[in-house]
């Protein structure tokens, strides 16, 4: 448990995805089975306990401190569970030092069996295996068991376990891939076993460390690794021939894999794959029903209300709900258009021309004939000219009331098979032209990593009613290192207040330092005193022939939104 | 007799009227008793100084020949009279020469512990327990959720770190008179033999304690290294050069930080650090209650630190307690690093690095 622990807090701190991937996979290397297993289980989300609810926690420490001590404490740190995990009274300081570091990652591996550990704390897999088979009422006097015997970061760990989610900044999929690392394989082939799997995985590092056979995939609705574009660049489309190509909209949604295969026992099993292959059924049962036969659609997944697809927005306010209402349901119908067939009744598809899948497609949904799944539809063109017009104007190109929700299109190849990952010269994407506007920078805060030195991550406002500047978005991205290198002088240079690690940079009429900032799309927001949030905005050219005074207004943001709801 | 006419606190620090002294005057004072070297007990500018010779020799180096009128040594275990005051100097734990004073006068005892620690520490005497009647204590972590009692387990972290991380380098802040020393000393203890590299501002100090004979393996500027040489080191740095433009020379660094404030994660993550190292020079919550304990007073006064706390537990004890709110301490040192644009002139900032350095020691930033 203290292992897994130090893990997750160094994860917390850790702002860098490949250095997630190894501490992940170092922890691995270094831990045996089933702990990792666990670990695995706790950071893709398989694991799920009857939480213990914050009552019980703070129950358990009230019985253990003095109530004043405890109110100054948690007023300074702020977090119930790093609290309580701090103000545990001690255990005897003459106890061993527990769960050593190995220092030397290539020394043989620690020895497994417990009975040689002299350490009182629980293993991870105890804490899990007992916490799912425990009762509600026997769950406090095993917490504290627990929390008498870890050292402060065990505890804080067990907490966020019991409590529920680890939020530590780790996705499933990243946890994967460092779980393939292992055995030096992709993540893909992981995912391609995931659903065949269970925790504790002994199987699956198995396999990954050469010493066992790779576990076989029984499971009838697997997922199939995602194709994806290169995005079209200045000059791309001089190098094309129209001729080989089809072009579609690039819908904009998510995208998702829509898997329906038959078991053992001839019952149909149906899933709902993420692009990166998490399971999403959970949150789609209404689109589930309707993939009632053997295949794997690859397709976008939309908002239709009255056969009108709804802009990215509406989609948003169905997607990260914890529960899914029928009242959700209903005010948020979900629906899949369909651009690729990976697999039918005849086996796997992914080997043919995508024309010839195209085809298929057609025929399967057809048969299909249910009002949730639709093909998406094919642009007709003969000359690059013909799909930049179409690209241009959507709704007259053909997309008609569906335009809001056409972020671009997406060329591909009519001869190309379905290759997992981005293959040169296969599909593009070609979004359309982002919105831009010219907005003044206020606050800067330093990045992480490697641009921990770096102030590289900006708020920028724009004029109100008042002349006054207010923030409209954040961006970190869109910029050269040489840009980057330049802002960073002129916040140091210009910084008239400092707020922890936020610098308010000088933003008067005719001093500061003006952003075109490029974004997607506008939406209404509560959470800023401007009342408007941008979508994927970034840093497209710094302006600094620009006076502040210039940069644009509020006003001009709230008619571009009100163009785009309309 | 009241403890008062031996020392009171006052504006200047607290003095003592009788036997006429301060100790660790935070102003200019005709006759300073001075517990440490770091700069916030130590100042420059006092007629005399009454010191041990570390102290002396430390406050020497950082503020030149002329830092005082005049100087006498003492060591740990020494008696002086001043007036029909006894006083003796025993070691505080805390860094290189930190002492305790304590003043005696008809038969009772004052101890002020200036900044200390209970833990053991390579660099430096441990700290002793003295017998008194009022125990005058810091409170820099004076809540009970600071604990650092396993140095010993972070530098196993950080040598973990080094060894998940060959290709990046491990810069690691800490104060750079004592905190920089004892963790390089700890790293050598925990069987790391390779160079450990410095930030130009750790080296006079630390060529100090190794002058004192304190071992502390092969230490190297960083200056004239290499980017790529640095992969898979380790430099110490003050805690304000990681976020400077200096840190740049290094390959990817990961940043930890050596503090005691590092036991809170949003004090953590406010500095940006990745690989917080919980190693603390001063008592922790269960150190300093053990300490006030041990020492019999029936009285503590709390000089500086979250004192509210301290003063509620020493009440439940049935001991008097009072704070002495004395401005001035707890700003522990901190010089601005050589290459921070504050000095190369690029100053256009009201609120300087350093300066956020400060409040953040004092316990002033954020959290809260």
């Amino acid at each position: 448990m203290n292992r897994f622990a130090e893990l997750l807090d160094r994860l917390v701190y850790e702002p860098g995805r490949n250095n997630k991937i190894k501490l992940i996979a170092a922890y691995f290397r270094e831990t045996e089975d089933p702990d990792r297993g666990y670990a695995l289980a706790a950071m893709t989300g398989a694991l799920s306990f009857k939480n213990a609810k914050a009552g019980m926690i703070r129950a358990l420490i009230a019985e253990r401190t003095d109530p004043t001590l405890f109110a100054l404490s948690y007023d300074y740190v702020g977090d119930l569970s790093e609290t309580v995990a701090l103000m545990w009274p001690a255990r005897d300081a003459d106890a061993p030092p527990i769960d050593e570091f190995p220092t030397d990652l290539f020394a043989p591996a620690r020895t497994p069996t417990k009975a040689l550990r002299n350490d009182p704390s629980p293993t991870l897999a105890e804490v899990v295996e007992t916490l799912s088979t425990l009762g509600k009422a026997q769950l406090p006097a095993q917490i504290a068991r627990w929390l008498d015997v870890l050292d402060e970061t065990g505890r804080w760990a067990l907490l966020k376990l019991v409590t529920g989610a680890l939020r530590i900044g780790v996705s499933a999929r990243l946890a994967k891939t460092a779980a393939a690392t292992l055995g030096d394989k992709e993540p893909d082939e992981v995912e391609i076993l995931w659903p065949g799997l269970e925790p504790p995985y002994a199987a699956l590092f198995a396999w990954l460390e050469g010493k066992g056979d790779k576990p076989a995939s029984r499971d009838p609705a697997p997922f199939r690794p995602a194709m994806l574009a290169h995005a079209i660049e200045d000059g791309d489309l001089d190098a094309l021939d129209p001729k080989d190509f089809m072009a579609e909209w690039k819908w904009d949604g998510i995208r998702v894999q829509a898997v329906a295969g038959r078991d053992e026992h001839g019952d149909l099993v149906t899933r709902l794959y993420s692009r990166t292959g998490e399971d999403i059924s959970k949150s789609f049962p209404d689109l589930l029903t309707s993939l009632r036969q053997p295949g794997a659609i690859d397709g976008e997944l939309l908002i239709l209300r009255d056969g009108r697809v709804q802009s990215f927005n509406v989609l948003q306010q169905r997607l990260n709900r914890k529960t899914v209402t029928p009242k959700l349901i209903q005010e948020f119908p979900a629906h899949l258009r369909a651009y690729d067939l990976l697999a039918d009744e005849s086996g796997d598809l992914r080997d043919l021309d995508f024309a010839e899948r195209r085809a298929r497609l057609e025929a399967f949904v057809k048969k299909l004939d249910d009002r949730r799944v639709d093909l998406s539809p094919l642009l007709p063109f003969k000359t690059w000219d013909e799909l930049i017009a179409a690209r241009a104007d959507p709704a007259r190109g053909g997309a008609g009331d569906d335009a809001d929700a056409v972020e671009g299109v997406m060329l591909k190849r009519r001869d190309a098979p379905y290759v997992p990952g981005r293959p040169k010269g296969q599909w593009w994407k070609w979004k359309r032209d982002p919105m831009v506007v010219d907005a003044v920078l206020m606050y800067a805060q330093r990045g992480h990593g490697k641009r921990s030195s770096f102030y590289s991550d900006y708020t920028f406002g724009v004029w109100n009613g008042d002349d006054e500047l207010v923030p409209v978005g954040k961006a970190y991205f869109g910029f050269t290192d040489e840009e980057l290198a330049e802002i960073d002088r002129f916040i140091r240079r210009n910084t008239v207040a400092k707020f922890g690690p936020v610098r308010e940079v000088t933003h008067e009429a005719d001093t500061g330092l003006v952003f075109e900032v490029a974004f997607e799309g506008l939406q209404q927001s509560t959470r800023h005193k401007s009342g408007i949030a941008m979508r994927f905005p970034r840093i497209n050219r710094l302006r600094w022939d620009k006076p502040p005074r210039e940069a644009d207004r509020l006003e001009t943001l709230e008619k571009m939104m009100a163009v785009t709801r309309a | 007799m009241r403890p008062e006419h031996i020392l009171v606190p006052t504006p200047a620090g607290l003095c003592s009227k009788a036997g006429g002294f301060h100790i660790d005057p935070t102003r200019p004072v005709d006759k300073a008793l001075i517990t440490h070297g770091h700069s916030d007990h130590a100042r420059a500018g006092h007629g005399h100084v009454l010191a041990t010779q570390e102290t002396l020799d430390i406050m020497r180096l950082r503020y030149g020949e002329n830092f005082a009128g005049s100087t006498q040594a003492i060591r740990y275990g020494e008696t002086v009279k001043l007036g029909d005051m006894a006083v003796t100097f025993h070691p505080a734990g805390h860094v290189l020469g930190s002492a305790q004073i304590a003043v005696e006068r008809k038969g009772m005892r004052i101890v002020a512990s200036g900044d200390y620690k209970d833990l053991p520490d390579p660099t430096c005497a441990p700290f002793e327990t003295v017998a008194c009647d009022v125990f005058i204590t810091e409170a820099t972590f004076g809540l009970p959720v600071f604990r650092h009692h396993d140095a010993e387990g972070e530098i196993r972290k950080l040598l973990h770190s080094v060894a998940v991380f060959p290709e990046r380098a491990h810069l690691v802040g800490a104060y750079s008179l004592g905190k920089a020393q004892r963790v390089i000393a700890m790293l050598r203890a925990a069987g790391y033999d390779q160079t450990i590299y410095l930030h130009g501002a750790m080296e006079k100090i630390t060529a100090y304690y190794q002058a004192r004979g304190i071992d502390l393996g092969p230490v190297e500027l960083v200056r004239g290294a290499k980017k790529a040489e640095l992969a898979g080191t380790i430099t110490i740095c003050p805690p304000t050069a990681m976020s400077d433009l200096w840190s740049r020379r290094f390959p990817d660094p990961v940043l930890a930080f050596a503090s005691g404030w590092m036991r809170v994660r949003a004090r953590a993550r406010q500095r940006g650090v990745t690989l917080p190292l919980v190693i603390s020079d001063h008592a922790d919550w269960d150190g300093l209650t053990k300490t006030i304990q041990a020492t019999g007073c029936s009285e503590v006064w709390v000089t500086h630190g979250e004192e509210e706390a301290l003063v509620h537990w020493a009440h439940m004890q049935g001991l008097k307690a009072k704070p002495l709110a004395i401005v001035g301490y707890g700003d522990e040192e901190e010089e601005p690093s050589p290459d921070s644009p504050s000095k190369t002139g690029v100053n256009a900032l009201s609120v300087g690095e350093g300066d956020a350095e400060r409040s953040e020691a004092s316990g002033e930033g954020g959290t809260k």
